[in-house]
């Protein structure tokens, strides 16, 4: 099958409000004869199911948390962008565009691009009418502040738990329409395969976590927006429940899996203490906008520092490598997140990491302090001179923005980050990569989308800071309501799905025989056992620098692990009672098959572009080397085992900005 | 560190449940308390027993999932964190500890240290939202300005994550904490004075159907609570509830 975008034609500005105006509607009175499925209630599935049960669909929404509110869009912190120009710095559409594009390395698709940055202004105005609480100026306007890899101030806050607020207002406009029983919530469910009736998406096989009973649900079409699978590194940021099974299931059924090799690595988190660890903890990249990122210039010092001999705030200014400074002077600490880690990495496989694994950097503090307590000082007729009242002014001024951070950050390390600089060290946050889906948000298979997170369109090889946020509503709220618009209006005679199908016996039958295996198994490890050993074959062999030699002996071992796994693997208890080693079970089966295809495509991509980094292509600054011959999306088919898969390609095509050499010296 | 863990185990919604003991070593400091959970569930694996079941995801401090009452304290002895942040090092080497989960009428057990919140969202439900559909079109975000004091304690009441250590600190099982949170969110903006007389009787209507208990201005709630979620606003639903009843 040749892979069809459906890029509308015309002008980039005008494609999104032609294509609106072109496609299909399906009139109010027959939405209602319409049920749509949306499996995740983040902010890409929680904002799409509200809104598509505003227009009249009759919506089923489905979680694997206790409730739609936990979906992990909860815990990003530092903000959302939008092209609102309220700081009057020369932002527009275009330029949150080319910021994107550029951002991405020249690896999205120009026009989804286009229309999300088109759409970000209504994210803005839609979540402050529902009441969403954003940071606000003594004016009582909105405040804006600066992320990585962009020159203006557009990214719109509410202090470090910006996430959790949006999610709250898509969950909130969700509530609304469970209490009018337009939307039917299924929580404590996870979806184990999608149902494919004569050649389209028409339903889901769920499993209820509490009581383990199958369930067969049908509608006209299905929603995936279940987020990234960055847990196939075992170690990440992402919650321990995120999981890729509703994309994985759904490659698996014929949608194609696009980049699997684009992930990020953030720049700014909590470095690994030791085995015992279950997870990651991220540091907003906002901090960026006041802290100083740096390691000791010589290696005795590293090496007194190490031994607890002499303290970083000791260091005199002059023995300090401020080394984001020093190499991009233009961005300095506000590089995107591929350069900072990169960045990261390479001076501390240079012996210059500061704690005991020598794999941390500091994030420094001091100067900000200083600067905003001077200014307080000032505006309050205190007396600018005196360093200590100018440091803890500066100190209520940095905990006013960054507050909860700098608490998580003390409970977790027991250090006060208010009297010596943060240790942090990148660590897997995001996944680029995803489902492929065509202009419309619709994957290879027809009446099967894919929003969010989960999909692969608009952050090409690396998303800025506050991006994901944007392209989750804009997904939700403002695009795929109206898309899937165009496919449904086929559908206003089609009736009722029917659940006692061929294809629902099959698929039923598929995840029974999957579970029954499992909990007979009684292997000798558990799940974690291999999910650990799958993830540390992920992070040393696909992590921040790839080569041929470690990604081929990769597809090789996690092809040996799976089937270990599905030899060894203990589950203990029943199918048929709460049983979280049984869930994780099948989370990390997938796991294992998608690991496969992800070094895969980390091999076939002999370039450096974004989070993919080959070292075999590099330039002599050891800076990312992109290669025109890859200027496509690789989009995977399945063909039953993950080498198998088959190759399709999307060439991206960039008539509106010029692909240059990506630099932010 | 090598402690004593006294655990509530109860096989499903049915089971009478009862506190099991298990011994439990070398535990590192830095380890969170779930991780040092995760220890004791690989331990039980390996001899063939049933791990211990108890909700968690995100793991650091904002999704909610994560409860316990851990030696007679919802989200254990720090204050201002949830179980997820809580590290070892708040132990001793020897130390017993008893793990319940959250108890209330209208919390009731799943399994183990698993309780259902859905009553929580049965309240948010009933009127904590605002009746905005989305369209594109609605007015520009900087049309309605809001006095930064406003903003800022509705952000505050805003932070509630949602987890029950109110209604599991309260010896009345009160959700006053959590409603009034989100009463007081929208009661502080001028996007939901509309609707406001409503929101405010509807969610307490749904609140005391739920079985939640009443509020007699104990305060644990505030103590207890891991986003220090303020009294003032359950004063302040108070107030909303008072002048929603005298005028409808």
């Amino acid at each position: 099958m040749a892979l069809d975008s459906k890029i509308p034609k015309g002008p980039l500005a005008e494609k999104w409000t032609n294509h609106k105006n072109s496609i299909n509607l399906v009139n109010p009175a027959n939405k209602r004869n319409i049920d749509v499925i949306v499996v995740g209630t983040g902010l890409a599935g929680g904002s799409a199911a509200a809104t598509l049960a505003e227009l009249g669909y009759n919506v089923k929404a489905f979680c694997f948390q206790d409730s739609p509110r936990r979906a992990h869009s909860i815990a990003a912190q530092g903000g959302i962008n939008a092209a609102k120009n309220y700081q009057g710095d020369g932002d527009s559409t275009y330029r949150l565009f080319y910021d994107t594009v550029k951002g991405g390395d020249y690896r999205s698709r120009e026009s989804n691009v286009y229309r999300l940055a088109e759409v970000s202004a209504n994210i803005i105005d839609q979540c402050v009418a529902q009441g969403v609480p954003f940071a606000r100026e003594y004016g009582g306007l909105l405040d804006n502040r600066s992320f990585g890899g962009v020159l203006v101030s557009r990214t719109f806050y509410a202090a470090g738990q910006t996430g959790q607020q949006l999610l709250l207002g898509a969950y909130s406009a969700m509530n609304r329409q469970i209490g009018r029983g337009k939307i039917t919530m299924y929580n404590r469910h996870e979806m184990l395969d999608v149902v494919i009736v004569d050649g389209k998406a028409r339903g889901i096989i769920a499993r209820d976590l509490v009581s383990g009973k199958i369930e067969r649900h049908s509608a006209h079409a299905v929603v995936l927006g279940t987020g990234g699978y960055g847990n196939v590194f075992f170690l990440s940021t992402n919650a321990m429940g995120s999981n890729v099974t509703a994309a994985w299931k759904a490659h698996k059924r014929g949608a194609y899996f696009a980049n699997p090799c684009y992930t990020q690595i953030h720049p700014t988190c909590i470095p690994v203490s030791g085995d015992h660890q279950s997870k990651l903890t991220l540091m907003s990249e906002s901090l960026r906008n006041d802290g100083r990122i740096w390691v000791p210039k010589k290696k005795e010092d590293v090496e007194a520092i190490r031994a607890g001999k002499l303290k970083p705030r000791d260091l005199a200014e002059e023995d300090r490598d401020y080394y984001l400074e020093r190499r991009y002077p233009a961005f300095g600490n506000l590089v995107p997140r591929d350069v900072a880690s990169r960045a990261a990495k390479e001076r501390c496989d240079a012996g210059y990491g500061v704690n005991a694994t020598g794999e941390a950097v500091y994030l420094d503090f001091a100067s900000a302090f200083m600067r905003y307590g001077k200014e307080q000082a000032h505006v309050k007729g205190l007396d600018e001179n005196d360093d200590a009242l100018v440091k803890k002014l500066g100190q209520e001024v940095v905990k006013n923005k960054y507050g909860n951070l700098f608490q998580m950050y003390e409970k977790i390390v027991d250090q006060n980050p208010y009297e010596t600089p943060m240790m942090i060290y990148p660590a897997v946050h995001y996944t680029m990569g995803g489902v492929w889906v065509d202009y419309n948000l619709m994957t290879t298979v027809p009446g099967l989308y894919c929003i969010g997170e989960a999909n692969f369109s608009d952050h090409g090889a690396n998303r800025l800071g506050a991006s994901a946020l944007m392209q989750g509503l804009a997904d939700g709220y403002f695009v795929l309501p109206y898309t899937i618009g165009d496919y449904l209006a086929e559908d206003i005679r089609t009736g009722k799905i029917p659940t006692d199908s061929k294809a629902f016996d099959e698929a039923e039958k598929n995840v029974v025989d999957n579970i029954e295996h499992l909990i007979n198994n009684n292997g000798t490890h558990s799940v974690d056992h291999f999910h650990k050993r799958l993830g540390k074959i992920m992070w040393e062999k696909c992590g921040m620098a790839r080569n041929a030699e470690d990604l081929k002996s990769a597809i090789n071992e996690i092809s040996e692990l799976r089937a270990e796994f599905w030899k060894d693997v203990k589950v203990p208890g029943t199918s048929e009672e709460y049983n979280e080693e049984l869930a994780k079970a099948l989370r990390v089966s997938d796991f294992l098959e998608l690991g496969e295809l992800f070094a895969k495509d980390a091999l076939l991509r002999e370039e450096s572009a974004g989070g993919h980094f080959r070292e075999e292509y590099q330039t002599e600054e050891g800076e990312a080397m992109r290669r025109k011959e890859f200027q496509y999306v690789s989009a995977w088919e399945y063909k039953g085992e993950p080498k198998d898969a088959v190759l399709h390609k999307e060439d991206l095509q960039y008539e509106n900005i010029e692909v240059k050499e990506r630099s932010y010296k | 560190m090598n402690l004593t863990l006294k655990i509530w185990r109860q096989k499903n919604a049915d089971d009478k449940g009862k506190m099991v003991d298990y011994k439990i070593n070398d535990i590192s400091p830095d380890m969170s308390f779930l991780e040092m959970l995760d220890v004791l569930n690989e331990e039980l694996i390996s001899k063939g027993e049933s791990p211990v079941a108890f909700d968690h995801d995100c793991r650091e401090g904002i999704c909610g999932s994560c409860s316990l009452f851990i030696n007679g304290r919802a989200h254990g002895p720090d204050r201002y964190i949830t179980t997820c942040q809580l590290h070892m090092r708040s132990f001793k080497d020897g130390d017993t500890i008893n793990i319940e989960p959250f108890r209330a009428t209208a919390f009731p057990v799943i399994k183990d240290l698993i309780v259902d919140r859905s009553s929580f969202d049965r309240v948010q439900q009933a009127g904590g939202f605002i009746s905005v559909n989305t369209s594109g079109n609605t007015i520009d975000a900087n049309t309605i300005p809001v006095n930064k004091h406003d903003a800022d304690d509705a952000f505050s009441a805003a932070t509630c994550i949602g987890c029950g250590a109110c209604v599991a600190a309260c010896k009345n099982a009160s959700a006053m904490l959590f409603v009034g949170a989100k009463v007081s969110q929208f009661a502080l903006l001028p996007q939901g004075q509309v609707e406001a007389t409503d929101r405010v009787l509807n969610m307490v209507n749904q609140m005391d159907e739920e079985k939640f208990g009443n509020c007699t201005n104990t305060g644990a709630c505030e103590v207890e609570c891991p986003k220090g979620i303020s009294l003032e606003n359950i004063a302040r639903m108070n107030r909303e509830y008072l002048a929603a009843n005298v005028k409808s």
